[in-house]
C-alpha cells in the first residue's frame, strides 16, 4: 500500500452535507474488474452534464482545484455503499486526503486502505477550512505531527496509533494477519469441538 | 469490555470470535462466513493471485451474482462490462473452490435474500459481505456488516478481520404496531429520528415488543437499513420465531446438532442488566407509514404530511441541505405527500423483495388495475422467492394488476442493471436508497413499504394505505 507521510497543496471546497458513495463513484462505473482507472469519473453526475460535456462551475474542474489533492467536504461524508470504488477513485483523481466533521464508517475504513488519510474535525474549525479553501489558501498535512496548516490556522488531528503507522509505513495487512495463522488455526480447532454444526460440510 | 458482568448480544457475539489481538493493538475477530458477489470482489481475487495467496477457507464462503444480472432475459447479459464481472465471479469462484449459486440456479438471487432463505445466516455467527446491507442479517442476532474489498481480500485470505469493537446502542420500540404501520415505517421513522450518521460507531440493537412481534421478514427489514442510521450492524435477540424460521433449511443444522445449536442460539440474547452507550425509547403508537420527501433517508415524514420548508431548518447547512434536495426531486414546500404524482413503482430489494412482501402487494392489488400513467414492476428477491409466488398464485394476481413480474436480482434498487429511471421520472420504490442518481441519473426516489408502494401503483399517486379500499 503506498505510504503518506505529509501532503501539500490545494484544497476544493465541497460544502455538502452527507456526500454518499453514489455520489462518489455512481454504480456505472462499478462494472469494472480494477482498481484504477475511475478518476476520470469521481463525482461524475456533479462534474458532467447529460451528454458528458464537463460542468464547467463545479469545483473540481476549475483550476486550480482539478490539481486538488485534499478535499474539504460537509458532514457525514461517504455514506451510503461499502464501495472501494470510491477512494480508489478519489485515489486515481489525486485526492490523498478528505477533511470533513464525520465519515461513514465503511468508507472510513477503506481510505486507510488505499493510502488516503481522512481527518475529522470539529464544526468550528471545518468552517474555517472551507473558507481557506475557498480562498485558494495552500494546506499542509503533517500526519507524524497531526496537524493541518492553511494560512493562519495550526489545527490538531486524532488518529488512531495503528492507523496511523500502517500509513506511515505503507503496510500489507494481509501480510500481518498472516503472522498470526497458528492463532487462527487454533481457534478453529477449538470451535470445531465447541460448535460442530458452524463446521457442517453441505 | 469486560469478560465479567452483564453483556450485551453484541459483546456475546463479539468476545466469542475474538482470535486475539495484533501487535498493533488491532483485534483479529473470526468470520464464520462471508458472502461474496460480483461487484466487489473481483478485485479481492486479483490480489490474492498477485500475492499468491489461497483462500484460507473456502467452504465458508458462499458466492452469488446479483448487482448486475438482467431480470428478464437470463440467457444473455447485454452489457460486455456486466458480463465480464459475472463471469469473473464464476471463474474465481470455481478456482478457487467456493461455492457459486449461478444464473440458472433457482437458489440463485440478493445475496442478503439467500443466506438466510438457505439457513446459512445462523443466530451468534459473525458474518460480513462487500456490500452494505450486509446488516440484514443482524435480524439473526448474527453480527453482519459491510466491508471493503480489501477487507474482501483480507477475510479470503485468513478467515479473519481487523476490527475494534463498536459502541453499543439499543432502540427499543414499544407497544402494538398502529393499522397500516409495519416494519419498513417504523425503520424509516427511526431513521428520521436519529439521522443518517446517529448510529455511527455503533451497533444497533433493536428491541422491545414491537420488533420482537414482527416475523422475520419483518426483522430483516428492520436490520437492513440499520446502516441508513449510519450503524456498523444491527441486531434483533434471536428467539423462537428465529430457530423456527431456520429450522430445516439446506444449511440449518442437522438434527444431530440441532438441540446445542438452540441450546447455544438461547444464551445469546443480552442480560437485563447489560450496559448500553445509548439508549433511545420510542412508542410505536407515535408512528404513521412513512414516505422519504428528499434525497438521505432521513428525509423522511409522515404519508399524511407535507414537503417540509427550507425555512424552517434550523441551521443554515440543513437549509441548503432541503434546498438541494428539493430541487432534486422536483418538489415545493408544503405539498402534501399524497398530492405527489408518479411515474414508476419498484417492489423488490434487500430491503423488501421476500415472500412476506408479495403476499401484501398482492393481497392490495388484487382484483384491480394500476394507474394507466405509472409503470410498476416486481422483483422477487430470489428464484426460490419467485417461484414460491408463482406457487400461490402470487405472480397471476400481480401480472392481472398489470405489475411487470420479473426474474430475481438487486434490479431497480441500485441500476446496475438495464431497469434504471430516466432523467425526472418520479417512482415509489421499497429499496432502501434515496441518494441522488442512484435509480438513474436525475431520477426521484420516494422509499415507502410495500404497502404503501402497492396502493400507490393503484392510484397513481402517493397513497396512505389506511385510506385505501
Amino acid at each position: 500500500m503506498d505510504k503518506f507521510h505529509s501532503l501539500k497543496g490545494i484544497a476544493a471546497p465541497l460544502p455538502i452535507v452527507n456526500i454518499d458513495t453514489d455520489m462518489i463513484i455512481p454504480k456505472q462505473f462499478l462494472k469494472t474488474i480494477k482498481r484504477t482507472g475511475l478518476g476520470v469519473s469521481l463525482f461524475y453526475e456533479m462534474r458532467y452534464d447529460n451528454d458528458g460535456n464537463l460542468i464547467k462551475d463545479f469545483v473540481l474542474n476549475t483550476s486550480p482545484y482539478d490539481q486538488s489533492k485534499i478535499l474539504v467536504a460537509g458532514d457525514n461524508f461517504g455514506c451510503g455503499s461499502s464501495r472501494e470504488h470510491a477512494p480508489w477513485s478519489l485515489k486515481d483523481f489525486g485526492i490523498r486526503s478528505v477533511i470533513s466533521t464525520s465519515f461513514a464508517d465503511i468508507f472510513y475504513n477503506n481510505c486507510f486502505q488505499n493510502g488516503i488519510l481522512p481527518i475529522v474535525v470539529s464544526t468550528e474549525n471545518l468552517d474555517q477550512l472551507m473558507t481557506a479553501a475557498k480562498n485558494q489558501i495552500e494546506f499542509t498535512i503533517d500526519l507524524p505531527e497531526q496537524i493541518i496548516k492553511a494560512g493562519n490556522h495550526s489545527i490538531n488531528f486524532e488518529i488512531e496509533e495503528f492507523r496511523k503507522e500502517r500509513l506511515l509505513q505503507g503496510l500489507d495487512d494481509i501480510g500481518i494477519t498472516l503472522g498470526y495463522q497458528d492463532k487462527i488455526n487454533a481457534y478453529e480447532e477449538d470451535k470445531k469441538n465447541k460448535k460442530p454444526w458452524l463446521f457442517k460440510k453441505n | 469490555m469486560s469478560n465479567q458482568g452483564p453483556k450485551t448480544l453484541f459483546d456475546k457475539i463479539w468476545s466469542e470470535h475474538l482470535v486475539g489481538q495484533r501487535e498493533d493493538g488491532t483485534n483479529l475477530l473470526y468470520i464464520d462466513r462471508h458472502l461474496v458477489h460480483e461487484v466487489t470482489s473481483p478485485q479481492a481475487f486479483e490480489g490474492l493471485k498477485i500475492s499468491n495467496r489461497p483462500v484460507h477457507r473456502p467452504e465458508a464462503t458462499i458466492a452469488v451474482a446479483d448487482h448486475n444480472v438482467p431480470t428478464i432475459n437470463r440467457q444473455n447479459i447485454e452489457d460486455p462490462q456486466s458480463k465480464i464481472q459475472v463471469e469473473t465471479l464464476a471463474k474465481n469462484t470455481k478456482e478457487h473452490g467456493i461455492q457459486y449459486f449461478d444464473l440458472m440456479d433457482q437458489r440463485q438471487g440478493i445475496v442478503h435474500i439467500i443466506g438466510p432463505e438457505q439457513g446459512i445466516t445462523q443466530p451468534g455467527m459473525t458474518i460480513v459481505c462487500g456490500d452494505s446491507h450486509t446488516s440484514t442479517h443482524g435480524a439473526f442476532g448474527a453480527l453482519a456488516f459491510g466491508i471493503g474489498t480489501s477487507e474482501v481480500e483480507h477475510v479470503l485470505a485468513t478467515q479473519t478481520i481487523v476490527q475494534n469493537p463498536a459502541k453499543n446502542m439499543r432502540i427499543s420500540v414499544n407497544g402494538e404496531l398502529p393499522f397500516g404501520v409495519n416494519s419498513k415505517d417504523l425503520i424509516l421513522y427511526i431513521i428520521g429520528k436519529i439521522g443518517t450518521a446517529g448510529g455511527t460507531g455503533h451497533v444497533i440493537e433493536y428491541a422491545g415488543s414491537s420488533i420482537m412481534g414482527l416475523s422475520m421478514e419483518g426483522r430483516m427489514t428492520i436490520c437492513n437499513m440499520s446502516i441508513e442510521a449510519g450503524a456498523r450492524a444491527g441486531l434483533i435477540s434471536p428467539d423462537q420465531t428465529t430457530f423456527n424460521y431456520i429450522k430445516g433449511r439446506p444449511y440449518a443444522p442437522g438434527t444431530e446438532h440441532w438441540d446445542q445449536a438452540v441450546e447455544y442460539w438461547s444464551s445469546l440474547p443480552s442480560d437485563n442488566d447489560a450496559n448500553y452507550d445509548h439508549e433511545i425509547v420510542i412508542d410505536s403508537s407515535e408512528i404513521d407509514p412513512m414516505v422519504t420527501w428528499g434525497t438521505s433517508p432521513e428525509d423522511v415524514v409522515s404519508v399524511k404530511g407535507t414537503v417540509p420548508n427550507p425555512s424552517s431548518a434550523k441551521t443554515e447547512n440543513k437549509k441548503k441541505s432541503i434546498e438541494r434536495s428539493l430541487e432534486y426531486m422536483g418538489l415545493k414546500p408544503g405539498t402534501k405527500i399524497t398530492d405527489i404524482k408518479l411515474d414508476k413503482i419498484f417492489i423488490g430489494s434487500c430491503t423488501n423483495g421476500r415472500i412476506e412482501d408479495l403476499r401484501k402487494v398482492a393481497f392490495i392489488v388484487k382484483d384491480k388495475k394500476i394507474a394507466s400513467h405509472v409503470q410498476a414492476m416486481i422483483v422477487p428477491g430470489s428464484g426460490l422467492v419467485k417461484k414460491q409466488a408463482e406457487e400461490e398464485g402470487i405472480d397471476k394476481i400481480l401480472k392481472d394488476a398489470g405489475f411487470e413480474w420479473r426474474e430475481a436480482g438487486c434490479s431497480m434498487c441500485l441500476g446496475m442493471n438495464p431497469d434504471q429511471l430516466k432523467p425526472g421520472e418520479r417512482c415509489a420504490s421499497t429499496s432502501n436508497r434515496n441518494f441522488e442518481g442512484r435509480q438513474g441519473r436525475g431520477g426521484r426516489t420516494h422509499l415507502m413499504s410495500p404497502e404503501l408502494a402497492a396502493a400507490s401503483a393503484i392510484t397513481g399517486n402517493i397513497s396512505d394505505i389506511r385510506d385505501f379500499t
